[in-house]
């Protein structure tokens, strides 16, 4: 497991790296020039932009920019922001706990409501509880976060005046972006967690266990769910990426700060090095999580681990 | 009923031949009714709904100037209207018909998702075939790159695009492009992989066959149910990534009707009218579910185990 540990963080530096190479060449490869989109509005002359570019240090060989940015980077410098002016690390670091708290809760909420529908219509399959779960569950996959947000506004804060529509003071406040962040996830997870269920259910040990005689519910417990549960807990991972994307979106409409909201305002704003140390973040958010979520599954299933030891 | 072309001899051989003619009409309908209603019965009413919407919302994006009762853009006195005959789905803040900018905006949304997976399906198909058929070294060295790219949640790396190529259309369909390439190359990448190993293509190969004819005509034919599943969950994705874009302001800019602009506005307006934000959004979630649902059609269909790759990248569908 150790050794399992020690390959999987190894494994997540050279996709960093290549990341940030990554990150760096969309925005200076890109046709558009960021000193002209700092400097759209303002009224300002060629030489203007001359000056910006040459302050930016875009007159230089992209290599050097790069390396001078990869420099700063792994001294955790993400550079300043022209918008604050204050180092974008600073700013950042502030504010992963609330995007990470936001997250955490949304995934929350969809196991909460996912694990259970999707258990119940893997049981009954077929039968009306299934079709009626993985009905709802097909317009909950669709519907888009922050429409949903929107319209749970206007019913729990507007007309029903439960929960406020802006803001952070309180728990009530973290109700309505939460629903609205997990909801089309809970539908994901409830169709994923159907399948995986129904297929263990199909399997020979299974049947087996039920040519014993035990009870329905002792064999759900002790010989499905942990089984089910693999394939689902990959996939949460992979669907976090989708959460953190989300939840940009629905940090801007209730108001909350976080790397979502911080990004919208630093693309408004033309705010380069902002932009790219949150994409660097996020990025890096993302792949932690993976990394959680890889090990969580090792210790789940052993024979992950032995895949690996005997590849 | 009368076919002008019958000679009509006759009282009696005149009926006969109107009879004829409508039993004819009645039968040429058949077949499409038939057709119908064995659509339904092998999808599903869901399954066959959705397609209705689908149908519907592409000859929206073809037919909108024809289609919709009023201009999309012409302001009026009428503003803030409840939804009534005269303006079905009611009027926004500036007077302009909620319906008409509804069906105006199947037309961005329907183009820009589709050249988006137009272009990420060429590229990435391209490069997961290159990948997958080519050296070992090179392909697992390009594999590792897709690898990067998918590090980063697809809406995320559109946005970085958008800042830097500025709001219009050419930019979106760029950025969720870009988004795709990666996705689509991973599965091609997988599938080539296990189709090379089959015995077919050895034997193409000791025919003296060129590489790019297998590929061609030997590979990608084998992929291809797969890659249309993807393909239709990636339009799905598209639209929401779009409808994204424009409802945080990146994206097309007004007065052009586009939903997630319009749900942007919409949503200053909830306080005073809900259908403002109402309808925009039901636009986008029907046309999401739609192009979700047409995959499992078009998966069943090419009647294979593919619906699994459709679910899984649906996964990074919510946004």
């Amino acid at each position: 497991m150790i050794r399992y540990l020690a390959f999987r963080i190894g494994s997540i530096i050279p996709v960093l790296f290549g990341m940030s190479i990554l990150v760096f060449l969309i925005l200076h490869l890109i046709p558009g020039d960021p000193a002209q989109a700092i400097l759209l509005g303002v009224g300002s002359t060629a030489d203007d932009v001359q000056m910006m570019r040459e302050l930016l240090g875009l007159e230089d060989p992209l290599w050097e920019q790069y390396f001078r940015y990869l420099g700063g980077l792994v001294q955790g410098d993400l550079g300043t922001s022209f918008l604050y002016n204050q180092p974008v690390a600073e700013k950042v670091v502030g504010l992963i706990p609330d995007t990470l708290i936001l997250t955490a809760c949304a995934l929350g909420f969809a196991l909460m409501v996912g694990i259970p529908t999707g258990v119940s219509a893997a049981i009954w399959h077929n039968r009306p509880v299934d079709r009626i779960a993985m009905g709802i569950s097909a317009i909950g996959i669709a519907l888009p976060a922050f429409w949903l947000a929107v319209l749970l506004t206007r019913y729990f804060s507007v007309k029903l005046g439960w929960f406020p529509s802006l803001g952070t003071g309180s728990i009530k406040a973290l109700v309505l972006p939460v629903v609205s962040l997990g909801w089309p996830l809970s539908s994901i997870l409830s169709r994923l967690i159907r399948e995986s269920l129904i297929e263990v259910r199909r399997s020979p040990y299974v049947i087996a266990a039920r040519s014993r005689g035990y009870s329905g519910i002792r064999i759900l417990v002790r010989h499905s769910i942990r089984k089910a549960a693999g394939p689902v807990v990959s996939m949460i991972g992979l669907q976090f990426g989708g959460v953190i994307a989300g939840a940009v979106a629905i940090e801007f409409i209730f108001g909350r700060p976080g790397l979502g909201s911080y990004l919208v305002e630093s693309m408004t704003a033309k705010d380069i090095p902002a932009v790219q140390g949150i994409i660097m973040t996020i990025g890096a958010v993302y792949l932690l999580t993976n990394l959680i979520v890889d090990l969580v599954r090792a210790g789940l299933e052993p024979s992950v681990r032995d895949e690996w030891a005997n590849r | 009923m009368e076919s002008p072309s019958s000679p009509v001899t006759g009282q009696d051989k005149a009926d006969g031949l109107e009879d004829q003619d409508l039993s004819r009409a009645f039968l040429s309908g058949l077949p499409a009714l038939r057709a119908v209603r064995n659509f339904v019965k092998r999808h599903g009413l869901l399954r066959s709904l959705m397609t209705l919407v689908m149908i519907a919302a592409v000859l929206c994006a073809l037919f909108a100037e024809f289609l919709a009762p009023h201009s999309p853009t012409e302001i009026g006195y009428d503003v803030l209207q409840a939804p009534s005959w005269d303006y079905l789905l009611g009027t926004d803040h500036l007077g302009r018909d909620v319906l008409s900018r509804v069906i105006f905006g199947a037309r961005p949304a329907l183009l820009t998702a589709g050249l988006a997976v137009a272009v990420g399906i060429a590229i990435g198909v391209s490069v997961g075939l290159f990948a997958g058929y080519g050296s070992r070294k090179l392909g697992s060295a390009i594999m590792r790159l897709v690898d990067i790219m998918l590090a980063l949640p697809g809406l995320v790396m559109a946005m970085v695009v958008m800042v830097i190529m500025g709001s219009g259309l050419k930019s979106i369909v760029t950025a969720i492009a870009l988004a795709q390439i990666p996705v689509f190359a991973r599965m091609v990448y997988g599938e080539t992989l296990s189709v090379k190993r089959r015995a077919f293509i050895d034997s193409a190969r000791v025919l003296g066959f060129s590489d790019l004819r297998i590929v061609g005509v030997h590979i990608l034919p084998n992929i291809a149910s797969q890659v249309a599943v993807l393909a239709t969950a990636a339009l799905g994705w598209s639209i929401l990534v779009a409808a994204t874009l424009n409802f945080l302001g990146f994206g097309i800019s007004p007065p052009n009707a586009s939903w997630g602009v319009d749900l942007q506005y919409g949503r200053q307006w909830v306080y005073q009218a809900w259908w403002l934000s109402v309808m925009p959004g039901a636009a986008i979630a029907l046309v999401i579910m739609s192009s979700n649902l047409l995959g499992d059609v078009v998966a069943d269909s090419a009647g294979r185990g593919s619906r699994i790759e459709g679910a899984k990248f649906k996964a990074d569908a919510v946004i």
